[in-house]
């Protein structure tokens, strides 16, 4: 499917009287690699969640491709923007299992052996419990997995915290590459500023719940951008 | 029966409710308050629905009967609520489902002729049914609240693939369900072969033919294995309703808990 682009206007969300989101705005290009970062607690994931409705907005608008996600159904939303968590949280029985349970649901043919490869995995795991996969390897799964739905985007929380630094960069060049291969437009939260400049396009910059400002990655990493990175490096 | 004509005859069992109690004291168990409570609480709720299901039985009135089985479905849900505490609107979907159980278990008994309609029956089938039912509605709440909270990256990850709510919470209903159901599908397996069921017991106590309490038993058997069954199921399927937004999204639970 053609890439997409997202926008997010004056985005709110409360949660039990905290202000977890305020007013944010955002503007994700299509086929672009967009880093969210910023220290722990302010709102990345959350964001990131508003854009596929995991979370109800409070307030504001998140547009995918210029229509209004309020009014998308969020099941057919989410097969769109597809997402991958710091945690692989694989289920499904096998790796193919894993693989195809969102392709499954919606009724659509995938072919395992495909995506497995297309992650850098051989086809040979398929019938492999996911379990027995290393940490890296099963991060590479979830990413499978999200791709079997054949995304305009990707959402990506985090997704080499829980991995060493090998895998790390593993997971960086998968994403690069498949931003590259697939022009898949990819929000990546992360609070590693030396990956964000591995992999980003363009970085926001998000401060208790505010975002403080926009950069392009090149920008952002040279003298432009030396005041909002040592904010995030006092705040981290 | 000589033995059972007082009171005081059967408080002498309290002697070996006093060696547990020693014996919790012995090892430091700390069982002993939660054992004393028990003590006095059956004690004085049994003497009170003793009397009150005495009296019920002279008035022979069914609304009186309704109305106690009504209160008894009340006190299972307050009980079972407080034992599911993070399981939004607990009460209605325990009063629900108990009640379903109950009505239809009872309503099937009377219409196909197998007890009839009085006092002497229905109250203490309605009580074995309501309280069954209770027990298992507090299992499936707490297991469905607690793996929500321990599998919560899973259940994200099949909502964020396009899954509904039910979708995404199915393995852990089956579970849920599972484990709540166990206990009672495995007594009604071994039934007669590892323990004597209670109405059984009594009835022969009581000096009836073991035939014939055998047949009640077989009566309170189905009747149990479907009225808790069909109780645990509607509390399944209405409690993880509340654990997600009509939009597929899983509920933050409050942040002191």
């Amino acid at each position: 499917m053609a890439p997409t682009g997202i926008e997010i206007h004056g985005l709110g969300y409360e949660l039990y009287g905290a202000e977890i989101l305020k007013d944010v705005d955002v503007l994700v290009r299509e086929g672009e690699t967009t880093a969210i970062v910023g220290s722990s607690g302010a709102g990345k994931s959350t964001l990131l969640r508003a854009i596929n409705r995991l979370i109800e907005p409070t307030s504001g608008e998140v547009y995918l491709d210029g229509e209004p996600t309020s009014r998308l159904d969020p099941l057919e939303l989410r097969r769109r923007v597809g997402m991958v968590f710091q945690v692989p949280a694989l289920f499904g029985g096998s790796v193919a299992g894993a693989v195809l349970y969102g392709a499954r649901l919606a009724g659509k043919a995938a072919d395992p052996g495909r995506l497995l490869e297309m992650v850098g995995l051989s086809a040979s795991l398929a019938e492999r419990d996911p379990q027995t996969l290393s940490v890296g390897q099963q991060q590479r799964v979830a990413i499978a997995r999200a791709l079997a739905l054949g995304p305009e985007a990707l959402l990506l929380d985090e997704p080499t915290s829980a991995l060493d630094e090998g895998a790390r960069r593993k997971i960086e060049e998968l994403v690069t590459d498949l931003n590259a291969r697939l022009g898949l437009t990819m929000v990546f939260v992360s609070h590693d500023l030396s990956q964000v400049e591995r992999v980003a396009d363009r970085v926001v910059v998000l401060a208790e719940g505010k975002c403080m400002g926009e950069w392009d990655s090149d920008d952002f990493f040279s003298r432009a951008g030396e005041r909002a990175r040592r904010y995030i490096a006092g705040g981290l | 029966m000589a033995g059972l004509q007082t009171v005081g005859s059967a408080l002498l069992t309290l002697g070996l409710v006093a060696i547990a109690v020693a014996l919790s004291l012995y090892e430091r168990l700390d069982l002993e308050k939660d054992i004393g409570l028990a003590v006095v609480r059956s004690f004085v709720q049994l003497a009170a629905i003793g009397y009150v299901i005495d009296y019920v039985f002279g008035l022979e009135n069914l609304w009186v009967v309704v109305m106690l089985l009504a209160g008894m479905v009340l006190f299972a849900a307050w009980t079972s609520a407080r034992r599911a505490r993070d399981v939004p609107n607990a009460f209605l979907i325990v009063v629900v489902a108990v009640g379903v159980a109950a009505v239809a278990t009872l309503v099937l008994l009377l219409a196909l002729g197998i007890v009839p309609a009085t006092a002497r029956y229905l109250i203490p089938l309605g009580g074995m049914v309501i309280g069954n039912s209770m027990n298992a509605s507090s299992l499936t709440m707490t297991r469905i609240r607690d793996d929500l909270a321990e599998q919560r990256p899973k259940v994200e990850a099949a909502l964020a693939l396009g899954a509904t709510s039910r979708q995404a919470v199915s393995p852990i209903l089956k579970t849920a369900l599972q484990r709540a159901l166990i206990p009672l599908i495995d007594a009604t397996k071994t039934t007669g072969i590892i323990f004597l069921p209670g109405a059984m017991v009594g009835m022969i106590i009581a000096g009836a033919d073991p035939l014939e309490a055998v047949r009640l038993q077989i009566v309170v058997l189905y009747m149990l294995l479907g009225s808790v069954s069909i109780a645990a199921i509607l509390v399944g399927t209405l409690s993880y309703r509340s654990f997600f937004t009509p939009r597929h999204q899983l509920e933050t639970a409050p942040p002191e808990h």
